[in-house]
């Protein structure tokens, strides 16, 4: 049987990455995310696992490849700056096709910004962030009970398709309390074995991870061999919901915490006589494109709201493109918009 | 006139622990060596199938493929950091990292020390031959004042690139470590104490003792621009001057 | 002094020399023959004074030197 517990966002991720089966958590202090290392550091070692505070990122992340590659469920967690400097170990994470979960709470940025809740690492989480031809798989929790839901599922799509996979929250997810009700954590036991990892070469021939490659011709096959994988997550990885959407005429797209106020939006403006919809991609890679299309087709407008410039309204438009209009609404700096925002933002365009 | 072998004792032949490639380094280059000593100490130790190596970036990238061990190959710098993430969670296995000058004493210089502060039980190979060999002989931050490179072509100045850094003195300053120690190559002698040193450096990892280090005065006859035999000499004259040899830290010995 | 012998991997050896100056004998030399990677290889220039101390191995950088020693009666 599950369990009942209050948590906030940070510790909601925390403890389902420990019912998961994480065996090695490495971080580095940074705020909004402090709660998540400060629990990893009180319940991983009366568990018999591994918490370290890393030197930094840089280490943390590299603390992970180690322990990813040895064949372990393995996690770390940071905000915007800090996984700037974690780029480079998810490149390699990536191209040594290696199992991880990497948490980013969001912060205000660019540079130091600020440690309110923004949605301004998009393009950073799901376009690439560090280099060389990858993805990982983002997923964008929008309440704190699906932050826990979605941090299990990272772990076993981690394992499933060999690829870093990401969680990407904001400061107020990451703050806010919810009731959460928490699975029965897993046998580790009962996985799926990883006959690839660095475990030492007892009876076999050496197991080597690496994402190097001198020849060309070889470096190609391992990027084909990676696209391959990608193609696979796009056909059976991507989820999104949409809500009140099939009699719509305009939608709302947005993600994470901002889906949530947007619900309220959409309530506020079916009220108000608008049929309104929303769609909330889960998955911010894979997008749900072809989903997302389908919905434009029988809308007149789709408006995207993110606290950013307007990052994931690329996606959108690339999902919409000349099949309705595509206004956005942003906010950034730490401002959060609120219903009464997007309800004013979805007064103007459906007319 | 051909002598029967069969009659006689194998007195030196390849370590079993190596694989049948061929190493990738330039003529007379000290990473061969280490890497046979290496070799020979995880068949004495009898090691093989439960060590996991940690590959640096430079010219040992390729040392994932020497050895008949597990491997990663990892970024440049992160080794003691990776071989951290291996080590905890396979604690019962044997993770040596193998890293150069560059890669452990300068854009891994805070996964270096904090590895050793932490005290993880790993082994550490630190190659120190004062140059960037792979890139193309440009300076290290072991580079000896005065000394040419292709980033210092008139040769280092102290004023503006610093001083040779002692980096196992700075580790040697920590509690945690166990065993710091610097070896050099440069003669049948000091090839057979740093092969007891490297031995040592494992044995204590696997009586779970604790973080040790070996740095190896290594050569780059290349990059030098010098006859093997001559980079030799110019360890047992000049370098070992700048990079004293000797332990550390030996605790408990 | 027991009889000892030098073998010679031909294709890891990269003609370094640094066997030849660690042989306390004298018995390496460069061969002026050149392997398929174009090294001049070393060779046992001087069989008969090699004692198998295995000193040329040690500082061998690619372990192209096997050596044996002559049994020596008990």
């Amino acid at each position: 049987m599950g369990e009942r517990r209050l948590l906030r966002g940070n510790e909601a991720i925390a403890e389902s990455a420990i019912r998961a089966g994480c065996q090695c958590y490495f971080a580095y202090p940074i705020t909004p995310q402090g709660e998540l290392v400060e629990y990893m550091a009180r319940h991983m070692p009366r568990l018999g696992r591994t918490f370290i505070q890393a030197e930094s990122e840089v280490a943390a992340i590299n603390m992970v490849y180690g322990a990813a590659g040895a064949g372990v469920r393995t996690m770390t967690s940071s905000s915007s700056p800090g996984i700037s400097l974690k780029q480079e170990g998810i490149s390699y994470l990536a191209g040594s096709n290696l199992p991880a979960v990497i948490v980013n709470v969001v912060r205000g940025g660019p540079g130091l910004g600020n440690i309110a809740p923004s949605q301004c690492d998009y393009f950073q989480a799901v376009k690439g962030g560090g280099h060389g031809d990858y993805h990982m798989i983002v997923l964008g929790p929008s309440t704190v009970p699906e932050a826990g839901e979605l941090t299990m599922l990272a772990f076993d799509l981690a394992d499933r398709y060999r690829t870093p996979v990401m969680i990407l929250a904001d400061g107020l997810l990451g703050q806010m309390m919810e009731p959460v009700e928490l699975p029965e954590p897993i046998d580790v036991s009962q996985l799926p074995p990883k006959p690839w990892a660095a475990t030492g070469a007892r009876g076999r021939e050496p197991n080597i991870i690496l994402s190097f490659d001198l020849g060309p011709e070889n470096l190609k096959k391992m990027n084909l061999d990676l696209q391959a994988k990608y193609d696979l997550i796009r056909k059976h990885e991507v989820r999104y919901e949409e809500t009140q959407t099939a009699d719509a005429e305009i939608i709302v797209v947005a993600y994470g915490t901002i889906a949530r106020i947007a619900k309220t939006a959409i309530d506020m403006a079916r009220a108000e006589g608008i049929r309104a919809g929303l769609f909330r991609p889960i998955t911010l890679w894979p997008y749900p494109y072809d989903a997302l299309r389908a919905v434009a087709d029988r809308v007149k407008t789709v408006l995207t709201v993110e606290m950013s410039a307007g990052q994931m309204w690329e996606d959108v438009r690339l999902a919409v493109a000349e099949r309705a209009k595509t206004p956005f609404y942003g906010e950034m700096g730490g401002i959060v918009p609120t219903p009464k925002g997007i309800l004013s933002e979805v007064k103007k365009h459906a007319r | 006139m051909p002598v029967d072998t069969a009659r006689m004792t194998k007195v030196f032949s390849r370590p079993q622990s190596l694989t049948e490639a061929r190493l990738t380094y330039c003529p007379g280059c000290h990473h061969g060596i280490i890497t046979r000593i290496i070799g020979q100490t995880l068949d004495e130790l009898g090691l093989t199938e439960r060590t996991i190596g940690i590959a640096p970036v430079g010219c040992a990238v390729f040392a994932y493929l020497w050895y008949r061990c597990d491997a990663l190959q990892v970024a440049h710098g992160r080794a003691s950091a990776v071989a951290t993430g291996v080590k905890r969670a396979r604690p019962d296995r044997i993770v040596f990292s193998y890293q150069g000058d560059g890669d452990f004493a300068s854009i891994g210089t805070a996964e270096s020390i904090h590895a050793a502060n932490r005290g993880e039980n790993i082994t550490v190979i630190f190659v120190n031959n004062q140059i960037y060999g792979m890139t193309g002989g440009e300076m290290a931050p072991t580079t000896l004042v005065d000394q040419r490179t292709t980033t210092t072509p008139e040769g280092r100045d102290p004023l503006l690139c610093g001083y040779p850094i002692r980096f196992s003195e700075l580790i040697a300053q920590l509690e945690a470590p166990v065993y710091v120690t610097r070896q050099a190559l440069y003669d049948t002698r000091h090839i057979m104490d740093c092969t007891k040193a490297i031995k040592k450096a494992f044995q204590n990892q696997v009586d779970g003792r604790g973080y040790s280090l070996v740095e190896v005065l290594a050569t780059c006859p290349t990059n030098w621009h010098m006859s093997p035999v001559q980079a030799n000499q110019h360890v047992a004259n000049t370098v070992t001057k700048v990079f004293p040899l000797g332990d550390l830290v030996n605790k408990g010995a | 002094m027991p009889r000892g012998v030098v073998v010679v991997d031909v294709e890891r050896c990269k003609g370094c020399g640094l066997c030849v100056a660690a042989c306390p004998q004298k018995v390496l030399a460069q061969s002026g023959t050149l392997n398929r990677s174009g090294y001049d290889v070393v060779h046992a220039q001087n069989p008969d004074a090699c004692v198998g101390c295995a000193f040329c191995a040690l500082t061998c950088p690619d372990t192209a030197l096997t050596v044996f020693r002559e049994k020596t009666a008990p």
